[in-house]
């Protein structure tokens, strides 16, 4: 069945968008979480927990985020737990954004210059509430721009799950064009799409990054 | 018993002796002047007697607390030992009056409605009473290190230590840094300053402490450390402000 490239087209494209966007956001709530578990371990856990964490980061930075999604689909629908797309999807996503946000967060607790945490600790604050006062507070700060601009890079990589058959925006592209063989037409229409979202965090992630130069000095 | 006791302190980086056995006493009402040339171990030393740098061997012992590597028994001594650093090292997202009660708030868990008395009262002991919302980068380089005076007082501590608090200012700066610290001396509180003003030292010290390699080279009232150095490399060391 052919048909033209239309208003119907732009909406189905736009229902895969509301997918990846959807993906996206899940995506990034658990990959904050892992995360920031992760990048505290990462800094301030014990040697063993710090070794562990840093091979995962490690491993999973080295891995192209398409193998890990195949692994999370067919890899482990062979060892018997099947997963649908979508959850396949949200974990490979997570473990990649987990493995990314935990090395950058890292680096923005390591950036909080020693005689912070000196004062703390002569101030007799606990390891916690050092951490819950002075340390993650200032880090959050230097954070929110490469966080943002990470965001990014999250809603265009959600577009290699279409290979596993999960219907965000690029996946629906495909359909689309299989339908009315208007490569170009539905293909710019998407990339479009993917502009609207990421070119605003582009440029928050910009702004937030600029207010930090400009910000405190300590 | 004395405020603070340190006897036959030793430390080394590697293999790099810093701190050769240090003995020092010093009794409550006490101001010591810590004074010597860079790489001495002064600073060393003052970091060690509130566990922020570890040591090999000897025994340090604070206001009845003795310095060891349980975290625990550190932040039960660091309530009642208040430290102030060359970089005052405010927290650069409080502002001063929250710099001053985070630490009696959330260690001594000081009720929110008494906190604002507080800030006021050891604002006004160090003249910024009127800081209390501004934030540290709105604040000259005497006016942090005032707040951070005011920040290590909020906790009532017993004994206080300077760690070259003036080093980092202006010298137009340092007068009103100085000052504050002499008015906390006359009111009696023990203190031990690591610092390079001789003449600071000498007036507002009751002992003064010279350190030379890494050990306690001489040591006794200010006026007579000053005005009568027993061995040369004292009188080396302070020889220009005798001119």
């Amino acid at each position: 069945m052919i048909q033209s490239f239309g208003w119907q087209s732009v909406q189905f494209l736009f229902h895969g968008l509301v997918w990846t966007v959807g993906l996206s956001l899940c995506t990034f709530v658990g990959g904050g979480i892992f995360g920031l578990v992760f990048a505290v371990s990462r800094a301030l856990g014990p040697k063993w927990l710090r070794t562990l964490v840093a091979a995962y980061i490690q491993l999973v930075q080295a891995t192209p985020l398409l193998i890990v999604v195949f692994l999370a689909y067919y890899g482990l629908s062979f060892l018997g737990f099947y997963f649908p797309p979508l959850a396949a999807a949200a974990i490979s996503l997570t473990i990649y954004a987990t493995a990314f946000l935990a090395d950058i967060w890292r680096g923005c607790i390591e950036a909080i210059p020693r005689t912070q945490w000196e004062a703390a600790d002569a101030l007799a604050l606990g390891r916690v509430q050092r951490l819950r006062y002075v340390i993650l507070p200032q880090a959050f700060q230097i954070a929110l721009g490469p966080t943002v601009g990470f965001m990014v890079q999250i809603v265009k990589n959600t577009s290699v799950t279409a290979l596993i058959g999960f219907v965000e925006l690029t996946r629906a592209g495909q359909l689309l064009n299989n339908m009315t063989f208007q490569p170009f037409h539905v293909f710019l229409t998407v990339a479009a799409m993917y502009f609207v979202v990421c070119y605003p965090l582009s440029w928050w992630s910009e702004k937030l990054k600029e207010r930090k130069h400009a910000g405190t000095a300590h | 018993m004395p405020a603070l006791r340190i006897e036959n302190l030793k430390k080394s980086y590697g293999t790099v002796p810093v701190l050769k056995g240090i003995n020092l006493a010093v009794e409550n009402g006490d101001v010591v002047a810590v004074i010597g040339r860079s790489g001495s171990g002064k600073s060393t030393m003052l970091r060690c007697i509130n566990g922020l740098e570890p040591f090999q061997e000897g025994t340090i012992e604070v206001v009845g607390h003795k310095v060891d590597q349980s975290r625990a028994n550190l932040r039960e001594l660091r309530k009642e030992v208040g430290m102030v650093f060359q970089s005052y090292n405010l927290f650069p997202h409080l502002s001063v009056a929250e710099n001053i009660t985070l630490a009696p708030r959330v260690v001594k868990g000081l009720p929110l409605e008494e906190g604002s008395a507080l800030v006021r009262e050891v604002l006004t002991r160090v003249g910024l009473a009127e800081k209390a919302h501004a934030y540290p980068d709105e604040l000259s380089g005497g006016q942090q290190q005032r707040v951070a005076i005011a920040r290590s007082l909020a906790m009532k501590p017993k004994v206080m230590l300077f760690d070259e608090v003036t080093s980092a200012l202006d010298p137009e700066l340092t007068g009103e840094v100085l000052k504050t610290i002499a008015q906390l001396a006359e009111a009696g509180m023990t203190m031990v300053l690591v610092t390079h003003e001789m003449g600071f030292a000498r007036r507002v010290a009751t002992r003064t402490v010279f350190m030379h390699q890494g050990t306690v080279w001489e040591e006794g009232k200010s006026e007579e450390i000053f005005t009568n150095p027993k061995t040369p490399e004292l009188k080396n060391f302070i020889a220009p402000d005798l001119k």
